[in-house]
């Protein structure tokens, strides 16, 4: 879909002669640190996306202690205690023909704190395992993609002829599949099943299928600007002057080409990511992402969808939490852009 | 200018010819998908594998497979179904068709509108209320995946608040053709055009304003100032007008993925039978002859509206027709 992340917004080389403020002795990478703590906006977004973080990874610590439930496990006869009455978490409808069962809904307690889903697990409890899925899965595909990616620009723009002519082609010709098309297809013949590669095995179910399938749509909206910024770079003066002083190939690639490209890459890191855990929750919301049991930010939108009217709970929650990370991985995105590329950051 | 549209046409071609072949490869010659089997249902026997295997011709070399599913796909037009038996592929997206064309449509109109307005507004009140006021509302819409929107918009207008006054026009979820009641077409399909339009108008808001703000570092613009023209005329007819190139740009693409069926998530969140829809269904009983024709329909959209875009650009921009 159009949420394209900005094209060709690259980094100059650092420019030694921006001492204003005495950072050019301190290597760039010093200077974007320095830039990013800086930005009150960069922090606090970096902090809550870390709190976020350590919340998910605390999942199996509040099921235990504090809802003592088993998120994984369906709950339809488990009974819980308010106010010292047992109530059922499945509840017997009051209303119309008084027929089917109803999950319980936000409690407001430690026990079943936003209610349960339609298999009577606990939805906070799932919310945050789903958190380190979609978090896992969104992080996973992000570094995937940005290595594949650099690989295939860098070949296509550096190599040049029949290699850029092969490369070029096969990446207009994935950009052509609209992106979740594209997943759902991948997903379809590659999910539920299992795969030896070799000693490796990937079991039906695992989460390397998502991450494989979203890692690999998005991989030419990085590899173009990639391949142009390679191309840029080829006919630059200092990678000239390296040739000319005779510098083998490889080292003006290691030395010249791939910090410069670094930057790109670094850039299109937090944006890509959080298109991809929107892109993780559509896929598992069409029920092609994540499989069940696991959970999923997407998966809990999906179990909440038939209770969308009674329980609304179970897709209010998990569609929040996307949105505020996603939010704040965009609004970190954009200050670290700001900082890399001090010229888009001219008009703001 | 001949040679280049000329170029660009064959370029299409080839472009349709590679996917068409990959398409076919990933449903029908990934080692994990055994059509035959898909087709004779779980736990059939072996024979009858067998026999469904030389019933659809799937023991054939694959390049013969691709020859015969191409040719049944758009010469004789009379592919059919795996999952609803006798039921035809080409009629049944040809039939989806205008309902996704309707959504898409209402909402490029709405989601143009409010971007352009948008990113002007922004731009002009840069730093101020207006502009921090509708790029955090921009940066809201970017972040809410569509159908969650949608299941948002009907839990508000379809539940408790659908017997009041407010939201008792709004007709149960489902899709109305033009043809049979323009009004409750219309009505139908406020809230869908409203959300799909929402993701894109804080898209092309941001993008743009952004765009405007760039162009007023140019060199023509300072000219424009120096001539003493009016600070809304700079704005309008000069920064808008060369910041909204990138825009028009990527209307033409989201529209034509978009047409293609990749609102697949907003039909089926308001149950609007479109080729989204269509390939949601299809998806739900492995009907892999009707997906793959959903996925070629769909990037045969994406490759037209790439190539009326490339010739559009070859009109606006006289430097592209040399390259």
């Amino acid at each position: 879909m159009g949420a394209t992340p900005e094209h060709e917004t690259a980094l100059p080389p650092a420019d030694p002669s921006a001492g204003d403020k005495g950072w050019s002795r301190r290597g760039p990478w010093r200077r974007v640190l320095q830039g990013l703590l800086a930005s009150p906006t960069a922090v606090i977004s970096a902090a809550l996306l870390a709190l976020i973080v350590v919340a998910t990874l605390l999942a199996p610590v509040y099921a235990k202690q504090v809802s003592g439930t088993d998120p994984f496990r369906s709950g339809l006869s488990a009974k819980i205690k308010i106010d010292g009455k047992p109530v059922p978490v499945m509840q017997q409808s009051t209303e119309g023909l008084g027929l089917g069962v109803t999950p319980i809904g936000p409690t407001w307690g430690p026990q079943y704190l936003l209610g349960a889903d339609g298999q009577g697990r606990d939805v906070a409890a799932r919310l945050l395992y789903g958190g380190q899925n979609s978090l896992l899965i969104a992080g996973a595909s992000t570094v995937l993609c940005l290595l594949i990616a650099a690989i295939v620009g860098i070949a296509a723009g550096y190599l040049g002829g029949a290699v850029d002519g092969v490369l070029s082609n096969l990446i207009d010709m994935i950009w052509a599949f609209p992106v979740y098309l594209l997943a759902i297809s991948l997903s379809i013949v590659m999910i539920g099943k299992s795969y030896a590669f070799g000693p490796f095995e990937i079991s039906s179910g695992s989460l390397i299928v998502p991450i494989l399938i979203i890692g690999l749509v998005y991989v030419p909206y990085v590899a173009r600007p990639i391949r142009g910024r390679v191309l840029a770079l080829n006919q630059s003066e200092f990678v000239m002057a390296a040739r000319g002083l005779g510098i083998r190939p490889g080292r003006i690639l290691w030395r010249h080409i791939l910090p410069n490209v670094s930057t790109t890459l670094i850039v299109f890191a937090p944006m890509l990511m959080a298109l991809n855990i929107v892109t993780e929750s559509s896929l598992s919301f069409l029920s092609v992402g994540v499989q069940p049991p696991n959970a999923s930010w997407g998966t809990i939108l999906q179990d909440g969808q038939t209770l969308l009217y009674s329980r609304p709970m179970v897709s209010l929650a998990p569609g929040l939490a996307i949105m505020v990370t996603v939010l704040l991985l965009n609004l970190f995105g954009d200050v670290l852009r700001d900082v890399l590329d001090p010229k888009s950051a001219r008009g703001r | 200018m001949l040679a280049a549209v000329l170029s660009r046409l064959l370029r299409m071609v080839v472009v349709m010819f590679g996917i068409s072949v990959i398409t076919f490869l990933i449903f029908f010659a990934t080692p994990s998908s055994d059509p035959a089997a898909r087709i004779a249902g779980k736990n059939a026997a072996q024979e009858t594998i067998e026999a469904v295997r030389k019933d659809f011709g799937l023991d054939r070399p694959l390049y013969v497979q691709y020859g015969l599913m191409m040719k049944r796909l758009f010469v004789t037009r009379d592919l059919t179904s795996f999952a609803n038996r006798g039921q035809q592929i080409v009629p049944a997206v040809a039939a989806a068709a205008p309902a996704t064309l309707s959504l898409v449509s209402g909402a490029a109109v709405l989601w143009m509108l409010g971007g352009i307005l948008t990113g002007i507004t922004a731009a002009a009140w840069r730093g101020r209320w207006p502009d921090k006021l509708l790029m955090g509302i921009s940066m809201m819409a970017v972040a809410m995946p569509v159908f969650w929107v949608g299941e948002m918009v009907n839990l508000i207008t379809q539940n408790r608040l659908h017997d009041t006054w407010a939201f008792s026009w709004v007709p149960a979820l489902g899709y109305t053709p033009f043809s049979e009641d323009p009004g409750l077409w219309f009505r139908s399909m406020v809230f869908p055009w409203l959300t799909l339009a929402f993701l894109y108008i804080g898209l092309y808001g941001r993008m743009l304003r952004t765009g405007i703000i760039e162009t007023y570092q140019e060199d023509f613009i300072r000219t424009a100032r120096a001539k003493g023209l009016t600070g809304r005329k700079v704005l309008l007819k000069h920064a808008t007008r060369s910041a909204i190139i990138p825009i028009v740009i990527m209307f033409g693409m989201d529209f034509g993925v978009l047409v293609g069926g990749a609102a697949v998530l907003t039909e089926v969140v308001f149950g609007i039978n479109g080729v989204g829809r269509l390939t949601y269904q299809a998806l739900k009983v492995l009907d892999l002859p009707m997906i793959m024709a959903t996925v070629l329909y769909a990037s045969f959209f994406v490759v037209i509206a790439n190539a009326v875009v490339d010739l559009l650009c070859l009109l606006i921009d006289p430097r592209m027709r040399r390259a």
